[in-house]
């Protein structure tokens, strides 16, 4: 492995852990929020929603585990 | 002082509180049981690198334009907080094996003690186990403190909130000459996994170009609205009553030292 990507492995698993869909969800909700920003629309009620629904989830995919 | 001034440094404080626990009971296990002089050499040499990393990502990280800043470093957090505040229901709500400090101690004294003998005088296991101790909950911290500081324009206070917490555990440790089991560590992560998670969410929404109504205000029901969630999730969990069983519910004696973000 060369130390580029032990290094960014590092990176990665310090920021994203070990749930990456979470990281891809929160990634997706800011997106959607500038875009409906750009729109004109008021956008700040979509981090809120994305953010309840994403722990949520992430919540219930770490209790199934946990219970395995 | 404004409110998000006193919630930054409150988040700060509160979250360097915990990582300086997790250190310093490392160093404690390592220099009681095998060599003082080489765990804190251990410690000096993470704390060199700390610094080279704070004073090379600092000066990057403050020039970046306030909206890209924002909404950079808020999805960050954000991703950070909600690992923290994941692990800190599940922890409430008896799914996760609770950060037992004295435990920890235990445990490590233990695997000093079997890692042979020290050749001379200098010991390179009590070096190594210091050092990477606290440089990967020093990680933890100087991403706090400089995430926090720069969208805030507050690096000072953050550094200081950051400086007053791990002089406090030091104070601590150096009277109590024992881990710190007694700091509420558990109900501290989740006060932390709140904190970033709301500051994540708040400046990720202003960096993306959303106004959030009442602007910093805003943050004064962000924050409950955020605690009321998590922990109205932890008793809905804890409830539903998901059968662990107790090796699940043991604590793992190399936590804070396998990677950072297991010790969240």
């Amino acid at each position: 492995m060369t130390r580029a990507r032990t290094f960014g492995l590092a990176v990665w698993d310090f920021i994203v852990g070990d749930d990456w869909r979470t990281a891809i969800g929160v990634a997706l909700a800011l997106a959607l929020t500038a875009l409906i920003a750009a729109a004109g629309v008021s956008a700040w009620w979509v981090m809120p929603l994305a953010v309840l629904g994403l722990l949520a989830l992430s919540i219930r995919r770490a209790a199934r585990s946990a219970s395995r | 002082m404004s409110g998000a001034d006193i919630g930054l440094a409150l988040a700060v404080f509160l979250a360097c509180t915990v990582e300086a626990v997790e250190a310093l009971t490392i160093v404690l296990a390592v220099g009681t049981t095998r060599s003082w002089s080489s765990a804190l050499s251990g410690v000096g040499a993470a704390t060199l690198a700390l610094a080279v990393i704070v004073a090379a990502l600092g000066p990057a990280i403050a020039s970046l334009p306030i909206d890209l800043l924002r909404v950079l470093i808020g999805g960050l957090l954000l991703i950070f907080g909600l690992q923290w505040l994941r692990k800190a229901i599940l922890r409430a709500a008896g799914l996760k094996a609770k950060h037992d400090e004295a435990q920890i101690y235990e445990d490590e004294t233990e695997a000093a003690r079997a890692a042979g003998q020290r050749q001379g005088g200098f010991d390179g296991y009590s070096f190594a186990i210091s050092f990477k101790g606290v440089l990967l909950e020093g990680l933890e911290v100087a991403f706090i403190v400089l995430t926090f500081g720069a969208n805030q324009h507050r690096v000072g206070l953050a550094s200081a909130a950051a400086g007053l917490a791990i002089l406090l555990v030091v104070l601590g440790g150096v009277a109590a000459r024992a881990p710190l089991a007694r700091v509420p560590e558990n109900t501290m992560k989740f006060a932390v996994g709140v904190m970033l998670s709301s500051f994540g969410m708040f400046w990720g929404a202003e960096g993306a170009g959303a106004n959030w109504p009442g602007g910093d205000a805003a943050l004064l029901a962000i924050i409950p609205g955020v605690l009321i969630v998590a922990v109205a999730m932890a008793r809905t969990l804890s409830r539903a009553g998901h059968p662990v069983s107790p090796e699940q519910l043991q604590t793992t004696p190399t936590e804070p030292t396998d990677q950072a973000t297991v010790s969240a």
